[in-house]
């Protein structure tokens, strides 16, 4: 009854997006009152229902309903309840119910709480995003129905992926979902503006928080992705260039640049047209990063194979959403009123200098990610991967760097370029001096990872610089937000630069008792036990590493899953306070040797560290703008009552 | 500066900038995009020992040697018409194993073996890399 129940609802809150759409458009056409006043109650019933429809899923997975087909393939009742929740999205059209789940209360949100804004940009706002709803609802129903039966029903499920059963993986997709749904809010905006032609600060504080929420959660949804597939793959790196991992770095690099662009929109009604594209642009993206990770088009690490003709509808969507954008805004951007200008040395030239490099890096990524499905396309088969990247992308991070760190030092509208080079001065000499150190005390590092120090330790210095004179109690938040979001970046690069330059690996084969140096560790071989979990049995290696005085275990495993058969390696980690003991458990030879990889990782936990870090820095923002936004409108309103 | 002017400006840096990045990937893609070969594809043309590229196909039955070092193996990776002897020192994947299916990241030495800095195996029943399933309908002679 259940799955019968949910896609009822679901077909229900399909056309309610049809009629909130067709609302949208008859009400500002004919500029009809009564019917767009009838846009903002549709949209909070649409979300309702979508919730109830997630809500259904859910319980199935909970209840292992075996009689559902997406249960039985998925799932298994012996599985832990959490993994069986978790279940519900982690599978193809489980995550599509998820992403529309998201974008109907985005709507909602929207018809509750946006009424600062022009009335008509607002449902026209709600209208756009009925039709990508509609859209996604159309690709659920028709080629993905999350709620179909199977007869007869199996004894039990097809199981989980055991890679995938790991509490970080459980709420890792839905955080990335939410960052590209954020984003698509930001584009339904940016057609709302474009439609009643009302681009300007009014516009861009709406759009604002959904903007900062979308890059909060893809900065969340990034950071624990690496970090997931840091410990999980027992590979020993941190980020692969895998398609899939692009598919979230994509939209979060134009989310970046979005986000910066919509502050001088929002501050000095400047960038109008320029912000307008990037809200296209990173829809856009976060529609392409679906189309990589659900089309199946792509094998990685986390991409199982799925129906390819579901790419065909998603590649259709995407088509339509985009080009239809691009001919809105083509159509509509002349007849929007130029912005405000600024100076070629401003804090708004710096922020197009940050939106132009960050724009490179997107396009390179783009191509690079791209390029292999064109190469295939034309029957050539290549892969590309991380010396590409490197080469391209890290020379452009380190330029960005250079902007991040010169950016806050501006004022707006106009300032003077010798000013600007007498601020940057320390963190300037700050940088040389680390670069002058780290080539005398390290033989053999790249140049890349040494500059990438040698700028961090400059940025560190500069993105502290808008604390310094100032009333550190009376700084709003969102400035304080800015700091610490820059600071991890310079936290970040040193943690990636650190381990690109300074990583130590052995790999040896080890009889019980022998032991092995790496870094500034001993790691002897102790012992192996036999470990049971609830759907696992593991060969555990027993590893004791010595540092001076302090000695710790390790326990790395091998785990054999029974259902479906698997093995997999579980890295065992030991967090120092200047870096990461690695290691893995791999064979038993036939000479009764196990072979052990291990690595000494100096600086590597600041990697995730920044990325906490950015995020923070965006939530401190968030929360900022909105409470000021807040209290502004409810003073506004006491003094309109108080004129009454 | 004019506002409309400061419009065409920004819309030049951006077009420069989409050109710029095009041009520094496409000159990069020339040189490190890692093409995949099949053992068949190489016989009279060995690839640049400088470039790394990818070795697919199946691991020969009896060819797995393991090295004195305990973590260096030797095996033979063969699509039925040609094969190639591949050097791996690493810690193999899961699902690596005789008469499986493998695709090795490396590059080939002069002497035509392969060193492999990767392995990677098929990982379960349902996922095969699709490089590795469109060279494997070439060859019939793999069918079990």
């Amino acid at each position: 009854m259940i799955a019968e129940a949910g896609l009822a609802i679901l077909w229900l809150a399909a056309s309610l997006a049809l009629l909130q759409c067709a609302l949208a458009i008859t009400g500002i056409r004919f500029n009809r009152d009564d019917i767009m006043a009838a846009v903002r109650p549709v949209a909070v019933v649409q979300g309702v229902l979508t919730l109830f429809a997630m809500a259904a899923l859910i319980a199935l997975f909970a209840r292992s309903d075996m009689s559902v087909l997406l249960v039985a393939e998925n799932s298994h009742s012996m599985k832990p309840l959490l993994y069986k929740i978790a279940g519900a999205w982690g599978n193809h059209e489980g995550s599509m119910l998820l992403w529309v789940t998201i974008l109907g209360i985005s709507g909602a949100a929207i018809a509750i709480f946006e009424w600062r804004l022009d009335r008509r940009t607002v449902i026209a706002t709600l209208g756009a995003q009925g039709l990508i709803a509609l859209g996604f609802f159309a690709f659920l129903l028709l080629s993905s129905n999350p709620f179909a039966r199977i007869w007869p029903p199996p004894a039990d499920g097809r199981g989980l992926n055991p890679l995938l059963q790991d509490p970080g993986l459980a709420f890792h997709p839905p955080t990335l979902y939410f960052g590209y749904v954020g984003l698509s809010v930001a584009f339904s905006f940016a057609v709302g503006a474009l439609v009643t032609r009302e681009v300007g600060p009014a516009f861009a504080r709406a759009m604002r928080p959904w903007i900062l929420g979308a890059w909060l959660f893809l900065t969340l949804g990034i950071t624990a992705g690496s970090y997931w597939a840091y410990y999980e793959l027992g590979w020993g790196g941190w980020w692969f260039w895998d398609p899939v991992e692009n598919a979230s770095l994509m939209p979060w690099l134009a989310a970046t640049a979005l986000l910066h662009s919509v502050n001088v929109l929002a501050t000095r009604d400047g960038l109008r047209a320029w912000t307008i594209m990037l809200a296209v642009v990173a829809f856009s993206m976060s529609m392409i990063g679906t189309f990589l990770v659900r089309s199946g088009i792509l094998t990685s690490v986390h991409s199982f194979a799925v129906d390819p003709a579901r790419g065909s509808f998603l590649l259709v969507l995407l088509a339509i959403y985009i080009g239809g954008a691009l001919a809105l805004f083509a159509a509509r951007i002349g007849t929007v009123r130029q912005g405000n200008t600024f100076d070629p040395v401003s804090r708004e030239a710096g922020l197009v200098l940050n939106n132009l490099l960050l724009s490179v890096i997107l396009g390179i990524v783009l191509i690079g990610t791209l390029y292999p499905l064109v190469a295939q396309a034309m029957g050539v088969q290549l892969s590309v991967g991380k010396p590409f990247f490197d080469k391209t992308v890290g020379p452009v991070a380190l330029l960005l760097m250079i902007a991040l760190a010169a950016g806050p030092m501006l004022r707006w509208r106009r300032d003077d370029a010798r000013l600007l080079m007498r601020r940057m001065a320390l963190p300037a000499g700050a940088a040389l001096a680390t670069l002058t150190a780290l080539l005398f005390l390290t033989a053999g590092a790249g140049a890349l990872p040494l500059t990438g120090l040698a700028l961090a330790a400059g940025l560190a210095l500069a993105s502290v610089a808008p604390l310094w004179g100032r009333n550190l109690r009376r700084m709003p938040l969102f400035t304080w937000g800015m700091v610490i979001a820059h600071l991890g970046v310079a936290v970040a690069v040193t943690g990636m630069a650190s381990e690109a330059a300074f990583t130590r690996e052995r790999l040896v084969a080890l009889r019980l008792g022998q032991s092995v140096d790496v870094g500034p560790y001993r790691v002897a071989f102790t012992g192996v036990k036999p470990q049971v979990g609830k759907n696992w049995s593991a060969i555990g290696g027993v590893l004791t590493a010595r540092r001076g005085g302090g000695t710790a275990v390790l326990n790395p495993q091998r785990r054999y899953f029974s259902d479906p058969v698997t093995t997999t390696n579980e890295s065992a980690i030991l967090t120092a306070f200047d870096g990461q003991l690695y290691t893995v458990l791999g064979e038993r030879n036939a000479d009764g040797r196990w072979q052990l990889r291990l690595w000494w990782k100096p600086l590597v936990t600041l990697i995730w560290l920044g990325g906490g870090m950015i995020a923070l820095g965006g939530l401190l923002s968030l929360i900022g703008r909105v409470t000021r936004e807040w209290r502004t409108e409810r003073r506004r309103r006491r003094v309109a009552a108080g004129m009454i | 500066m004019k506002p409309k002017h400061q419009r065409f400006v920004l819309a030049g840096l951006a077009l420069l900038a989409i050109f710029g990045a095009s041009a520094l990937a496409l000159s990069a893609l020339r040189d490190e995009a890692a093409f995949f070969y099949a053992p068949a594809d190489i016989v009279g043309h060995l690839p640049d020992p400088n470039r790394s590229v990818r070795l697919g196909g199946m691991v020969k039955q009896g060819s797995v040697e393991r090295q004195g070092d305990g973590v260096t193996i030797r095996f033979v990776v063969t699509d039925g018409k040609a094969s190639v002897p591949v050097r791996f020192t690493g810690v193999t994947p899961d699902l690596f194993r005789e008469g499986s299916g493998v695709v090795a990241e490396g590059h080939f030495r002069a002497d035509g073996g392969f060193t492999a800095d990767t392995l990677l195996a098929k990982h379960d029943e349902r996922y095969m890399p699709p490089q590795m399933a469109g060279k494997m309908h070439k060859t019939e002679s793999l069918k079990p």
